[in-house]
């Protein structure tokens, strides 16, 4: 039962309380998933340490190569960041599909990742992007691969009553890159994504030169469609070879059938049009300029 | 577990009240400050019939800790009618017919004037992302919508005549 709310003023108070606090005390930033959670007994803890007044963590920047986002910005702030849709218009667009707009301004994308959701819209758009997260402790700061923060379904790997992800970071994008985000929903909004795809590819000319194309939910956290990739590497951009890589994301990509999210037969189905957009998309992305 | 003070600003007033710290603002608001206008519609985030305006942004009351609001600008349903009469959005809305059983509509004039109050020419994909996060089980929507549209340019031509709504 919640005892009390802890606002620290600095990423070291944030982990001090927690460490005084013997995995009692746990992070809070938007909330919105923690809340239902603590209510619904799945989590418990004593104490919030609410880090929405730490200063600096709702900022998105640019800097040595990287785009970084704090763990306070929500993602409202992603979906109208000029930064975010000049480097990742997936990740825009992700954001922007998120729960409602009520919702998406004060949930944070670093929640999002948190959350360990398989399908996580924001978390999924990051996922081609080779995006990282950094991760202070009582050791000192680590930086974790996205994929490695997955500990299984809605688990994990980053320990919230001891540890706190302070930032995300991806590599800016570059002449010839290029990524897109697409997602299969039953509604327009206040709904998770029944599949989700995500694609980032650089061009030479008219070649893939490299692609890396993910899908959700097909794990605990987004899967590279490894048959895809590797078909496209090195290949022409034709729409020949991008249904083809459509085709073959369908041939690997496992779903379960959900009551609630669709059938396997039916999300299977409808995987290579989800893929080919992203991949149109992303082709797109990587020729502007 | 003990009760904290906290002051906001609700409505434009200032305001003090004793908050429990897993207490969401919905509550606070709807049993201890009597303002029953903000509905409870699922506790979850999911419906948007709580939906208060936050520092000029719409947010979901029910999953908004009240310990939060602490230094906040906190508006609410019955904030928007002013000394001069109802707000446009509320006049268009009862002209229009966006209100049936009511019980969706002050969530949803919030969110409308969140958007209104940062853009007054809102286009249709504007308005319906702005209330998108609003479930009204009796309207349709269709007249939501063009309640805002009219509630749009009603503030635009008050806007345009120098007149202060």
């Amino acid at each position: 039962m919640v005892q009390d709310i802890f606002f620290p003023n600095s990423v070291d108070e944030a982990l001090d309380f927690l460490c005084s606090h013997n995995e009692k005390a746990r992070i809070i930033a938007g909330g919105t998933d923690i809340i239902l959670e603590l209510q619904a007994g799945k989590k418990a803890c004593d104490y919030l340490v609410d880090i929405s007044r730490i200063p600096h963590l709702n900022e998105i920047t640019e800097e040595n190569g990287f785009i970084r986002i704090g763990a306070n910005v929500t993602h409202t702030q992603v979906a109208t960041s000029a930064l975010i849709q000049k480097h990742a218009p997936g990740l825009a667009a992700a954001s922007r599909a998120v729960g409602s707009l009520q919702i998406r301004n004060y949930a944070t994308v670093m929640g999002n990742i948190m959350s360990a959701n398989p399908a996580a819209d924001a978390a999924t758009a990051l996922s081609p992007l080779g995006a990282f997260v950094e991760i202070v402790d009582k050791d000192g700061t680590k930086r974790v691969p996205l994929a490695e923060t997955y500990a299984g379904i809605c688990k994990s790997s980053v320990n919230s009553c001891c540890q706190m992800a302070t930032h995300v970071y991806f590599p800016v994008k570059v002449a010839g890159e290029g990524s897109a985000y697409s997602r299969m929903d039953q509604r327009k909004a206040l709904a998770l994504p029944m599949l989700c795809a995500a694609v980032k590819v650089r061009l030479e000319g008219n070649t893939f030169e490299n692609v890396c194309i993910t899908a959700a939910p097909l794990g605990a956290g987004p899967q590279h469609l490894t048959e895809a990739e590797a078909f496209l590497t090195g290949a022409e951009v034709t729409p020949e070879n991008i249904a083809e890589a459509a085709r073959l994301a369908k041939a690997q990509a496992s779903f379960r059938s959900s009551p609630i999210r669709g059938s396997k037969e039916y999300r299977s189905g409808v995987l290579p049009v989800f893929v080919s957009r992203a991949l149109l998309a992303a082709v797109d992305h990587a020729r502007s300029n | 577990m003990a009760d904290k003070i906290i002051s906001f600003t609700l409505n434009g007033e200032p305001v003090q009240v004793a908050v429990g710290p897993f207490e969401m603002l919905v509550d606070v608001l709807r049993e201890k400050l009597h303002l029953t206008g903000t509905k409870k519609g699922c506790g979850a985030g999911e419906c948007g019939a709580c939906t208060i305006i936050i520092d000029g942004v719409a947010i979901t009351s029910c999953l908004y800790p009240a310990f939060r609001a602490e230094g906040k600008n906190v508006q609410t349903i019955e904030g928007v009618e002013t000394d001069k009469g109802l707000h446009p959005l509320q006049e268009s809305f009862i002209e229009k017919g966006a209100v049936q059983c009511g019980f969706c509509t002050p969530g949803m004039i919030m969110s409308a004037k969140a958007l209104l109050d940062e853009n007054k020419s809102p286009t249709s994909a504007e308005v319906r992302e702005a209330v998108g996060g609003n479930i009204c089980r009796c309207t349709g929507y269709v007249k939501i919508e063009d309640a805002v549209m009219d509630a749009a340019k009603k503030l635009r031509t008050a806007a345009v005549r120098g007149e202060k709504l």
